[in-house]
């Protein structure tokens, strides 16, 4: 498959009064066409900071990028200027935000905000954007649209306001569409609906999409790959298969062990001890070494490399290396990952099975 | 909507009523006399003078023919001026404090709101600091201070403007920015913080998701939900800018309502403290009323709520 975007070495800091927050400290990853790579990680791992930086969102001051490229099209995203970057937004690159209720502009009827990239993207007249935005409504299965675009955000319930900014995002047929915890916000029926609407309409535009969640059942659900964040960096990367079934990462381990799942009646959850590293103060070694119990003594002196596992499967752990003693993901985990093969939790457009 | 607003001036009505009683009974609770202010008069004059008023009649009658008087738009003639009819007073002052009142309130909001807009923008610059000292001075001043500094330095000290009178828009310029320093300030203050809190909101972020220019952010986005609490304050605003008349009129001579109010009050010319309190009431009341429907209009969340009842 094609790539269609490629992320190289990406930092982003934050100047607080506190210091500098290294939010992001060296991302690298592609994105092909027509799949959907879906972002997975505790809170604060700089899953959003990351998305946002790719549609160059991130509020600067205090945000910056320090370092990388975001390869799109030819183009450098991360030095492109802010005029030409307007272009890009909401045509090529667009966003869907976490919380339905605060993302539309509450006095401005619902049909001038889809028809507002409309005009300015593919310089539709009015009533063209217009009666393109009946059908946007349509495509993303709210009822009436006609009478609906005249109306304002606060006349909508909260799955139906998701779907409006699903419509305001796909309005201009984007390449890349980026979910910030589209669900999160919603109830677990619309949920559904809403995870089921955003497949139908890739199958449609064929575009590619950026899935953030902490739900990894969804990440199984409407995902082909998986990148996993710990601290501002990813660290393991794979196929939804390889990542369920061989993850390699003690962060990865400790993610699906903590993961519940619906038939988990033999072993409780297994929580991941400590929390996140302070970003102000980045450890020298790896992040998750002072949380990890199979850590090295090298682990508090080096950071990882990136060790390949397949052609497609990544991880960031010395664990890999091969001087390294073997070490097997704890028990539970091992169930957990027999467990997801056997109800096949997993997606099953891959089809192979470890 | 109509009936919205027709329930308002319903409202509108029963809140004059209940001013016009209360200010006619404090009146008759009111010590002194407005005969024996400046000329000596005689029992028998004053009997006289007061069967002409019909001052001499029991209270609760001349409170009925106050009211009577009053639905047929007829406000009672002044005791000291030349008996002219309150109403004609009033006709010919209010036009110069209107002058006076929207030259400040356009002033100093379209002022202050530029002030803050362009504080909010360049957040934490000179810029804002300059604007956050300007809105302090003005809101904690009051608006004699500054007429009394203008017409010092600029009128007395420069020479460059007439420091009394109305008589021409030279006249008109100091009072206006006096009386417009309270607006500015309040404006840019309400404006700065709005802006910055709108500008920091989610809608914001996909508005620029959407790849919308800066300009349509500031003004199509962020502008117009910044103005809405802005709105709120316009009243008080007005108000102010109200009882700031008094004083200011009094300081410049402007012959307008404020000045004759201060005046009548001296001078204990009932006909006149009514007709002018009334008239203070209905245009603050009328304000409120203007405000609730800009307010629907800016915020299609109050429209909805006034629409359906
Ligand atoms: N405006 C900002 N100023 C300073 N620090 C910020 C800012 N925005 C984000 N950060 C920091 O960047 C880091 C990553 O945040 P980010 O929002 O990307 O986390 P996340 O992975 O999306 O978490 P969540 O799952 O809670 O959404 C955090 O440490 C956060 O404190
Ligand atoms: S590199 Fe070391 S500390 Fe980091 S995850 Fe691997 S084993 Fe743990
Ligand atoms: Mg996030």
């Amino acid at each position: 498959m094609d790539k269609i975007l490629e992320v190289n070495d990406l930092h982003i800091s934050f100047d607080t009064y506190g210091g500098e927050v290294k939010a992001v400290r060296g991302v690298t990853f592609d994105l092909k066409k027509g799949e959907t790579l879906a972002i997975v990680g505790e809170s604060g791992s700089g899953k959003s900071v990351t998305t946002r930086a790719l549609a160059r969102l991130i509020p600067s001051p205090p945000g910056r990028i320090k370092q990388g490229e975001i390869l799109f099209d030819g183009k450098d995203l991360a030095k492109l200027k802010e005029k030409e970057m307007q272009q890009i937004r909401g045509k090529d690159i667009s966003t869907i935000f976490q919380d339905p209720m605060t993302s539309l502009n509450p006095t401005m009827k619902i049909g001038n905000q889809i028809m507002e990239g409309l005009i300015k993207h593919q310089k539709m007249s009015r009533a063209q954007a217009k009666s393109r935005a009946i059908e946007l409504l349509e495509l993303v299965g709210l009822p009436n649209p006609t009478e609906r675009i005249n109306q304002y955000p606060h006349q909508f319930s909260g799955g139906q306001r998701q779907r409006v900014v699903i419509a305001i995002a796909l309005a201009c047929n984007p390449k890349i569409l980026i979910a910030d915890e589209p669900t999160t916000a919603l109830d677990v029926t619309i949920q559904a609906q809403i995870l089921e609407l955003m497949k139908d309409i890739q199958k449609k535009t064929e575009s590619s999409i950026i899935f953030i969640t902490h739900d990894l059942g969804v990440v199984a659900n409407v995902a082909d790959r998986v990148a996993v964040m710990y601290a501002g960096k990813i660290v393991e990367i794979g196929t939804v298969d390889e990542i369920f079934y061989n993850p390699k990462h003690p962060y990865t381990w400790g993610l699906l062990g903590s993961m519940p799942t619906l038939d988990n009646t033999e072993d409780s959850l297994i929580a991941i001890p400590g929390s996140p590293p302070d970003m102000l103060k980045p450890p020298k070694g790896d992040a998750f070494a002072p949380r990890n119990e199979y850590a090295l003594e090298i682990d508090k002196e080096m950071e990882p490399p990136m060790f390949k596992v397949s052609d497609t499967h990544y991880a960031a752990t010395w664990l890999l290396h091969e001087y390294a003693p073997d070490i097997e993901p704890p028990e539970a985990v091992k169930r957990r990952m027999k467990g997801f093969a056997k109800t096949g939790a997993g997606n099953s457009k891959e089809g192979e099975r470890p | 909507m109509v009936r919205y607003i027709l329930q308002r001036l319903g409202y509108m009505l029963l809140t004059l009523f209940l001013i016009a009683t209360f200010s006619f009974f404090l009146m008759k609770m009111l010590p002194g006399s407005p005969m024996k202010a400046e000329q000596k008069l005689s029992e028998a004059q004053l009997e006289i003078l007061y069967e002409k008023y019909n001052l001499d009649d029991p209270v609760p009658v001349q409170y009925i023919n106050y009211l009577g008087n009053l639905a047929q738009g007829d406000l009672g003639v002044s005791f000291q001026m030349n008996n002219q009819p309150v109403t004609a007073l009033l006709a010919s002052r209010i036009p110069v404090s209107a002058h006076l009142g929207f030259q400040a309130m356009i002033l100093g909001t379209i002022l202050g709101m530029l002030l803050g807009l362009v504080a909010a923008v360049r957040n934490n610059s000179w810029i804002d600091y300059t604007s956050n000292v300007i809105s302090v001075i003005g809101i904690s001043i009051p608006s004699f201070i500054f007429a009394g500094l203008l017409q010092y330095f600029v009128g007395v000290k420069l020479g460059l403007l007439p420091i009394a009178f109305w008589e021409g828009f030279q006249h008109t310029i100091m009072p206006t920015i006096a009386l417009a320093i309270f607006p500015l300030a309040i404006a840019a203050r309400f404006l700065r913080t709005e802006m910055i809190e709108v500008l920091g909101s989610d809608y914001i972020v996909t508005a620029r998701a959407k790849g919308v220019t800066k300009g349509g952010i500031m003004f199509k986005h962020g502008l117009r939900n910044a103005l809405i609490p802005l709105v709120t304050v316009m009243g008080p605003m007005a108000v102010s800018l109200m009882t700031g008349t008094l004083v200011i009129e009094q300081i410049f001579s402007i012959p307008g309502i404020g000045e004759q109010f201060v005046t009548s009050v001296t001078t204990n010319d009932f006909p006149v403290i009514m007709g002018t309190t009334l008239f203070f009431a209905f245009f603050f009341i009328l304000i409120i009323l203007v405000i609730d429907i800009l307010y629907g209009i800016i915020d299609p969340r109050i429209r909805l709520a006034g629409g359906k009842d």
